[in-house]
């Protein structure tokens, strides 16, 4: 499986990304520049990493969106490559309208750093398939603008299609407004796109992918794409 | 040259947690006629644009290409030379 991490300017866990992707999974991975171009057929997974590109001005996401790197994404994302956003990432995501909705300061207007109870809620995805339905995991975030916001007929028509992939919830699994850290809709914590292939998230899987940081749960999710693009191999014979 | 103050905000509907911690304060010292608090931006653009229209023209289409997030945002602009 062939990754690509995008490093924006303020990007701060493209480091992380790439060591969980080349050290942990073994997967042969690459840096790509904001200011780099690349075909889409380049890689099998690109990552959007956290951190706060461009200092996160104006909007989170906003700026980024159109780096020249963007638009080797956009192609990727057409052509159905996997794509991964992860907190700033998922921003991203969202002002580059991959995914639906937007992103608005924490209800609290506090930073948010630590880990939460997520429920998976959709495990038919290349990026979920070794999760349990209904499962609880536990993974951190870090971000101060995580609210997720899209009006009611967005809302409806991502459940309708089954696009919530995480929701926050309490260890129990119970989806409640106490175990909402950001004020986000309907405890949203990750949706996907309807093709399938672009996920965005807050939380952070690549910070609980090794025992010694607590928690393994976000690597079944590396494991899950990379499932995924193996069997792909096997059966298309690329 | 001309100068656009263009406003962004919260559509209504969308609820401002800037605002409602604005107001949560103010109540608290003691301005009780206070109804709603929505925080915005207020961003200048300088323009090297003569005619008004061209002007109109290129600020809507900042706003609805970056400056506003038509998601959750609305934006509203004056010229002045």
């Amino acid at each position: 499986m062939k990754c690509a991490v995008i490093m924006f300017p303020g990007s701060n866990c493209d480091i992380d990304c790439y060591h969980v992707l080349s050290e942990v999974m073994g997967q042969p991975t690459e840096y790509v520049f904001h200011k780099e171009k690349f075909s889409p057929g380049d890689f099998d997974l690109i990552v959007l990493p956290g951190g706060f590109s461009y200092g996160d001005y104006l909007r989170a996401g906003a700026i980024a969106r159109f780096s020249p790197a963007m638009d080797s994404v956009l192609k990727a994302a057409e052509a159905g490559r996997l794509i991964i956003g992860i907190c700033n990432g998922f921003q991203i995501l969202l002002e580059a309208k991959l995914l639906p909705g937007a992103m608005k300061v924490n209800k609290d207007l506090k930073f948010h750093c630590h880990d939460v109870f997520l429920r998976v809620d959709n495990v038919e995805t290349p990026f979920t398939g070794l999760y349990k339905k209904g499962e609880v995991i536990r993974l951190p975030i870090a971000h101060g603008a995580g609210n997720y916001y899209a009006d009611a007929q967005t809302i409806e028509k991502l459940e309708a299609e089954n696009r919530i992939v995480f929701r926050y919830c309490d260890r129990s699994g119970n989806v409640s407004d106490a175990a909402n850290p950001n004020g986000s809709v309907k405890n949203i914590a990750g949706i996907i796109n309807k093709q399938g292939n672009i996920l965005g998230m807050m939380p952070h899987p690549e910070r609980a992918s090794e025992d010694i940081l607590g928690s393994v749960d976000g690597k079944r999710l590396f494991k899950s794409i990379l499932r995924c693009i193996e069997g792909r191999t096997t059966i298309y014979g690329r | 040259m001309i100068n656009a103050r263009i406003h962004v905000r919260f559509k209504s509907g969308v609820l401002d947690p800037q605002g409602t911690a604005v107001k949560g304060a103010l109540k608290q010292l003691g301005f009780e006629n206070v109804v709603d608090v929505r925080v915005g931006k207020l961003i200048e653009v300088k323009l090297n644009v003569e005619d008004e229209k061209d002007a109109k023209d290129e600020i809507k289409s900042m706003c609805e290409k970056l400056l506003a997030n038509p998601v959750i945002e609305d934006y509203s602009f004056e010229l002045s030379v």
